[in-house]
Parts: structure tokens; C-alpha cells; sequence
């Protein structure tokens, strides 16, 4: 099962198995991962499952289309390694994929 | 004192439906919702959107499902108090009184929570600093215009909200349009109209630039915007008006002493009530295992929920299943004409 990396605004790490086929985002909510909110459950609607992409594993996910790229900007602080977690979907590729979750969503 | 049967605090779907199926079997309800419109997340998150999963309708919008919902509750003329927020509930015997931040009051023996994710607010800057001049420099939302008159205004966002803004204000004002990135999502006319302006220097635009820090102690005198590249820039500002759409916020519910867990709200799947009598929770506020987000859960808890409450709001009468089809009652209720 590929390994996802939640790490914290202070930098502490989670390492947790991530079933194929979930999203980043259900991975985290699924293992009681903080500074994950997804008050909108996953319809791309809230923007409170900001995360940030490792710089290393920015090109090797799926590329960011523009209804996620238009959620983003109503996001905390986003940055060019922004994404939604809930539009990752957790694949073998993505073994060891490194997210870091904002100091708050809203 | 409003008296009724039932409050219900929230005008999305599953609220409205709540409504109906509290209406054919003959008990009365008021609606109270912080937004100005019912629809719910429907409405303010994406009224344009389809939705293909609303039984026997293959497809329609979020404002379609709304509009519908409203004309199917019309026979049961429930009052809507819209743009009002339940602050303060208590008991008083087994009738549970409502308190809105409008000072207005309810009473009645059932509450039914359908409030979704909570309660929309603006969603703020980030900077701390951000919070002293609120309602006096910044805004997130305009409500008198006039009110920015020769003024330097910076404005935050890159949708509909701070586009029209944007042009509108640029007609007596001096605007800053701001964005995370070079891309506006807006209407096509709206962003040649906005390249009109700049092109006359009514309207500066910097993307991609971020909010760095405001300045001024009492009064905001200007605010540093950062480059994507770290480029640092000196803005003079009368006034912020900042666009990032709206959050949820579960608010008031906190407090009235219910289980929550991960800001929902345990329910018994039975009657949908909480660990308070009286006062149920419907839709995607509410949660119990196997719980699915989808207005149509939502549909199925209403009609349990509404069933539980005629045994509180009519303790001496019996209640009695019928079909919508059959019943003389609930035609009349409805208003069916033979």
C-alpha cells in the first residue's frame, strides 16, 4: 500500500498507508490527520484541504486543472506547490509522497 | 414569541424537504437561516453546477433543485427568517426557546438542525494585524458604496466579486486590483472591461502578487504586496476590500451542549435526534455509521426527523402513517383541489 507523508505546519511527520484509489484528502481524514478540514466533503466547493506538494513530487502528480486551480485562490496562504488534497488521488506512482498541511484552512 | 411546532435552522435542501414532509403530516415550522436566501451550500457554492444524483431527476443545477424544493413547500406557507442566526437556546418545561442575533424569539418542542457544514462567513485575510481595521478600513463585503468617493482602494481576489467591484468603485476611485496569479476567473466582457480601465489608468492590476503586511497604527496608511519572486512593493491604501468567498463555520451550535464530534453531530438513526430531546440533526451536520454526505440522506433523515417530532409537538394524538396519494388529510393539507 503506498506510504503518504502528512507533514505539519511545525514539521512534524506522519507517515501512514493509503489505499489506491483514495484521495490525499481521505487518507488524512481516515487517519485523524490534523490541519485537514474538507468542510465540503470532496466536491472541489471549500478549499479546506489545502496542502503543499513536496517541491520533488510537484511534477510527478497529475497537473492541476482550473476549476482546482480557481478553489485555490480562495485558500489560506496558498503557494506555487498548492493543491487541493482532495483531487490527489493516492496511486502506486505516488509511494512516499510528501504533503505539508497549512498552519490553518480558513 | 413566535410559537410553533418545530424551528428549523437551515434553508438548504435538506431543510426545505424537512419543511414538506413536517407539513402533510399537519405540523406548522419556521425556517431560520444566516444566509439572505435559502439554497444553502447549494446556492453559494455552486448554484450553476449539475447534480445527476437527485432520484428521478437525472440532472439539474443547484439553484433548479432549490427552486423546486420551494414550490413544492409553498402549499405549507412556512415562514423563512432569513439572514437571522440562532445564538442562544434553553428549556423551559419541555419547550426549547430560541434566541436570534436579531433579538427575535422562538418557541417550540422540536429543533431540527439542518444546518450543513455551518454557517457562511466571509472568509479573511490572513495578517493578524488584518483585524484592527476591520469595518473601519477593510471590507469583505460592500455595503454602501458611496461610502468610496476619491479614495485609493486596494482590492483582493481574483473572481466575480472583486472584478465587479473593481469596476464599479474604479468610477469615482483610484483601484489596485490584487491576485495570487495572472489568471482572473471572471466573464469574458468583464475582463476586457477590466483591461479598458487599466489601459486608461483607472484601475492598476498586479498579479501575481500576495497581501505582505499592512502599515499604519491607527489609521492604515498603505500595504507591502509581495512578487511570486519576492519582489517587495509599497501601496498607499485607504481602504482593503478583500474577495476570497465564503467559509463554514459551525458557530453558535458549538455551545448548546450537544455531542460533537469532528463538527458534526451524532444522531440516533431512528428519530435523527441528538443527545438532546427535541432537537435533531439533519444532513451533513449530522453523522452515525454509514453516513453519506448526499442531499439525498438528507431527504430520508427529514422524513424520520419530522415523524419524531409529532409525538413532542402532539404528545395526546396518535400518529398515523399515510401515502400522499391516498390520504384526505394530507390533500388538504397540500391544498389538492378534486
Amino acid at each position: 500500500m503506498p506510504k503518504i507523508t502528512y507533514i505539519s505546519h511545525d514539521g512534524k511527520k506522519k507517515i501512514v498507508d493509503v489505499p489506491t484509489g483514495l484521495s490525499v484528502m481521505e487518507g488524512a481524514l481516515q487517519n485523524n490527520i490534523d490541519g485537514i478540514d474538507a468542510d465540503c466533503g470532496g466536491s472541489m466547493a471549500c478549499a479546506t484541504c489545502h496542502i503543499y506538494v513536496s517541491e520533488n513530487w510537484v511534477n510527478k502528480i497529475e497537473k492541476i486543472h482550473d476549476a482546482e486551480q480557481d478553489m485555490l485562490d480562495m485558500a489560506y496562504e496558498p503557494k506555487k506547490n498548492s493543491r487541493l488534497s482532495c483531487q490527489i488521488i493516492v496511486s502506486n506512482d505516488l509511494d512516499g509522497l510528501e504533503v505539508t498541511t497549512p498552519i490553518k484552512q480558513t | 414569541m413566535i410559537k410553533t411546532d418545530a424551528i428549523i435552522i437551515g434553508a438548504g435542501p435538506t431543510g426545505l424537504f424537512a419543511v414538506h414532509q413536517l407539513g402533510i403530516i399537519g405540523l406548522k415550522c419556521e425556517v431560520v437561516d444566516n444566509l439572505d436566501r435559502a439554497g444553502g451550500q447549494c446556492i453559494e457554492l455552486y448554484p450553476d453546477k449539475p447534480i445527476y444524483d437527485i432520484p428521478a431527476v437525472p440532472e439539474c443545477t443547484g439553484e433548479d433543485l432549490t427552486n423546486n424544493l420551494l414550490k413544492q413547500i409553498e402549499p405549507f406557507k412556512s415562514n423563512f427568517h432569513l439572514g437571522e442566526r440562532v445564538e442562544e437556546i434553553k428549556q423551559e418545561n419541555n419547550i426549547w426557546i430560541l434566541k436570534t442575533n436579531k433579538g427575535n424569539f422562538f418557541s417550540a418542542p422540536n429543533i431540527i438542525i439542518a444546518g450543513g457544514v455551518g454557517s457562511f462567513e466571509p472568509r479573511k485575510l490572513a495578517l493578524k494585524e488584518a483585524e484592527k481595521f476591520e469595518g473601519n478600513q477593510i471590507f469583505y463585503s460592500v455595503s454602501n458604496k458611496d461610502q468610496f468617493q476619491n479614495k485609493k482602494i486596494s482590492i483582493f481576489g481574483g473572481g466575480d466579486s472583486a472584478l465587479d467591484w473593481a469596476l464599479e468603485l474604479s468610477k469615482k476611485n483610484e483601484i489596485t486590483l490584487i491576485h495570487r496569479r495572472t489568471e482572473f476567473r471572471g466573464a469574458a466582457h468583464t475582463l476586457n472591461e477590466i483591461k479598458q480601465k487599466e489601459k486608461e489608468g483607472k484601475i492598476f492590476v498586479k498579479t501575481p502578487y500576495n497581501l505582505k503586511s499592512i502599515e499604519g497604527n491607527k489609521t492604515m496608511t498603505g500595504i507591502e504586496i509581495e512578487h511570486e519572486d519576492g519582489k517587495i512593493e509599497k501601496i498607499k491604501t485607504d481602504y482593503i476590500l478583500s474577495f476570497f468567498g465564503l467559509i463554514m463555520k459551525l458557530g453558535p451550535i458549538a455551545d448548546w451542549g450537544l455531542n460533537i464530534d469532528k463538527k458534526t453531530i451524532p444522531v440516533n438513526t431512528e428519530t435523527f435526534e441528538t443527545n438532546k430531546k427535541g432537537i435533531f440533526a439533519i444532513g451533513d451536520i449530522c453523522t452515525y455509521p454509514g453516513k453519506l454526505k448526499l442531499i439525498l440522506s438528507g431527504f430520508h433523515e427529514g422524513a424520520l426527523a419530522a415523524r419524531a417530532c409529532f409525538k413532542r409537538a402532539k404528545p395526546n394524538e396518535t400518529y398515523r402513517f399515510e401515502f400522499t396519494t391516498a390520504s384526505k388529510n394530507i390533500h388538504d393539507r397540500l391544498g389538492v383541489k378534486k
